[in-house]
């Protein structure tokens, strides 16, 4: 469904990698790992259609993705480093602005049960200002709950979160691949993925 | 249930901007004073006579007007850049150039606007009235947003470079020509006791252009800028 | 024939062919240039109301031909760079921006010289004088953007873009500054109306014109060439003339 091929990138004059292939399947995750400076955030912003290849393609359902262009991105959810919450809304006004921008509109009941579910009870009407980092993440976070996306691509999204909200987004992760989504995912912590088929992509040997 | 509707994307960034701009009202202020005491200046520096500063009140307001905008592009994109809201506006699936005619909306009612309204308080001042009056709100009306629309283009260009603000004037400026020469010629020609149809025309043709192409061309910028 | 250009489109193969052709658009630079000036400044004859002074024109009106003609190359290279994606077309366009901005600079000064004697001062807000002004702003801005962007490829596709606009308004900016001259009645300078131009004077310009399109195409290969060494300096070929050169 989601296939790369021979994908290379260039930052400044550096290559950060060439020929790369991968191929994902309905149901399954893609774990990309590497050092830093290997060209993780890089491949996952191009899986996103942020950044064009220097060589090779992303390929959709067999489509250049380029090519698909607003149909692509109804079908994909992405989460870089940045959660995209803007500090002087609240929880909920920032959750109902991201998944409007995603193009769905919950009502405000889905969106406060969102909230609640990543754990934000009582706190969606405070300006994110006030919130954590960690809350912040959350907030962040909440969006993929309420997203009907079937390809999620998610940097680094372990990052400032505690215990309790790392297994809640394992288990968000576990029940979107088994409800047939696909996911790609680079981390740096030690995770545990055991639903689905998970392939393992290394950059940077 | 579904965000559906062409102008849906236009209408939520608007509506968020807004409700953005309401929580920071400084912002806001800023940029309207800033307006003001560039305006108040100029008869200290050119003196009080008021033959003078009736024949120069056109074009000095309309200067401001364009330094007052300019001075404000710089937080179009470059809040929804640092926080990452702008990757998720790229990656929506709503047209992008039509969230940015929402952002350049609001960001015209949250400067450009509010330029408008002062604008014959200001006149006033230089000793202008009656009908100068009424065109000078009339040009700024036409004329601000063809000012957002164009910025957003340099805004989009330079986001997330060091020296953005002084890079932006260098782009932006020399756009504005157009805008300032028929909108300070309108005022000028109707206080000579002349018609202004042509300026006000050539005006709209200009924002009727940068409505057509400057959101299209700063979604491209936007796209290029983010890579 | 289509192949040959696609060939050339690739910077390995421009680059030995842009070598080979840089001396010769030089000396051709160079003959018109002195060709031109003679022709100019003994052969035209003198104007009766304006004397020798007009003899600036020479080169003022060549370099401001080619001050506004470069930007539309500019931007054209610019546009088949954005759209097919093809390098060398960037590093043409980027490579044409120094050139076009000294020549609206060397109008502009010209200008000055010929308002002198002309008017009686220095500057005066005449409509060509003032779009050539606003050209030279352009300039700036177009290199000023390339030299603030750190990765090559966004400062050659955010440039490309901002040339591409300029040249949407360039002619409505023109157009606006002739307007506005009319309704302020401004100086302007202009050949005696009266007399027609002598054909020896539109020869010499010409020649000029195309002394300076001589000059422009080295300059501009020459500039290319650095460009290709610079961004290609990991690839092969490029250690090779390096390896070449060292020996």
């Amino acid at each position: 469904m989601l296939r790369g091929h021979a994908l290379a990138a260039v930052r400044g004059d550096r290559r950060l990698f060439a020929g790369l292939e991968f191929a994902l399947d309905a149901g399954e995750l893609l774990y990309v790992n590497g050092p830093n400076g290997s060209g993780k955030t890089t491949l996952l912003r191009m899986i996103c259609g942020l950044v064009a290849p220097a060589e090779g393609a992303i390929l959709w359902h067999g489509e250049d993705i380029r090519a698909v262009g607003d149909a692509y991105r109804a079908d994909m959810a992405y989460l870089g480093h940045l959660p995209g919450v803007k500090d002087e809304l609240s929880g909920l006004e920032n959750l109902r602005i991201n998944c409007r921008l995603a193009g769905r509109d919950p009502s405000g009941a889905e969106l406060a049960r969102a909230l609640g579910e990543m754990g934000l009870d009582g706190l969606e009407d405070l300006p994110a200002k006030v919130l954590s980092q960690g809350q912040r993440r959350r907030v962040g976070l909440a969006r993929l709950r309420l997203s009907r996306a079937r390809l999620w691509v998610l940097d680094e999204p372990y990052v400032a979160l505690d215990r309790a909200a790392v297994e809640l987004l394992q288990a968000q992760i576990r029940g979107h691949l088994a409800r047939g989504g696909l996911a790609v995912l680079t981390t740096h912590q030690q995770v545990e993925m055991d639903a689905g088929t998970t392939r393992e992509l290394r950059l940077g040997i | 249930m579904g965000a559906t509707g062409l102008l849906s994307g236009t209408r939520y960034v608007l509506a968020r901007d807004l409700t953005l701009a309401g929580r920071r009202v400084t912002d806001v202020l800023t940029t309207l004073f800033f307006f003001v005491i560039v305006v108040s200046l100029f008869p200290l520096g050119v003196g009080p006579e008021a033959g003078t500063l009736r024949a120069i009140a056109p074009g000095i307001l309309w200067v401001a007007a364009l330094l007052a905008t300019m001075l404000s592009l710089g937080r179009l994109f470059t809040a929804d850049h640092l926080d990452g809201t702008l990757e998720q506006m790229l990656l929506s699936p709503q047209p992008l150039s039509l969230i940015v005619l929402g952002k350049v909306a609001a960001h015209w009612l949250v400067t450009g606007a509010p330029l408008v309204l002062m604008s014959p308080l200001l006149g006033l001042q230089f000793g202008l009235s009656g009908a100068p009056l009424g065109v000078l709100m009339l040009t700024l009306l036409l004329g601000t947003p063809v000012l957002s629309l164009i910025g957003a283009m340099g805004a989009a260009l330079t986001l997330g470079l060091r020296g953005g603000g002084a890079l932006i004037s260098l782009l932006v400026l020399p756009l504005y020509v157009p805008v300032l020469i028929f909108g300070a010629g309108a005022v000028e020609a109707v206080a000579s006791g002349l018609e202004a149809d042509a300026h006000l025309s050539l005006l709209g043709a200009l924002l009727v252009l940068a409505l057509c192409f400057g959101p299209w061309v700063t979604a491209a910028a936007l796209r290029i800028s983010l890579e | 024939m289509a192949p040959n250009w696609f060939k050339y489109a690739s910077p390995a193969s421009f680059y030995p062919l842009a070598g080979r052709l840089v001396p010769w658009f030089g000396a051709a630079a160079a003959l018109l240039t002195v060709l031109g000036l003679y022709l100019g400044f003994f052969v035209a004859p003198t104007d009766y109301k304006q004397g020798e002074a007009y003899r600036i024109i020479f080169i003022h009106v060549p370099a401001a031909w080619m001050s506004m003609f470069i930007y539309l190359v500019m931007a054209f290279y610019a546009g088949l760079g954005l759209v097919f994606n093809t390098r060398l077309s960037a590093f043409m366009a980027r490579s044409l921006a120094p050139t076009g901005a000294l020549f609206t600079f060397i109008a502009l000064w010209t200008g000055a010289l010929w308002g002198k004697p002309m008017w009686g001062a220095w500057w005066v807000w005449d409509a060509r004088l003032t779009s050539e002004l606003i050209l030279l702003f352009l300039y700036l801005g177009y290199m000023s953007l390339q030299a603030a962007i750190e990765d090559p490829r966004r400062a050659a596709r955010a440039s490309g873009l901002l040339a591409l606009i300029g040249a949407v308004n360039v002619p409505i900016i023109y157009f606006s500054v002739q307007w506005w001259n009319t309704l302020h009645q401004g100086a302007s300078i202009s050949m005696s109306q009266g007399s027609t131009m002598a054909a020896t004077m539109l020869t010499a310009m010409l020649v000029m014109t195309l002394a300076f399109w001589m000059y422009t195409i080295a300059v501009v290969l020459t500039r290319v060439r650095c460009e290709i060494l610079e961004r290609e300096r990991h690839s092969e070929w490029v250690a090779e003339i390096a390896a070449r050169e060292a020996r």
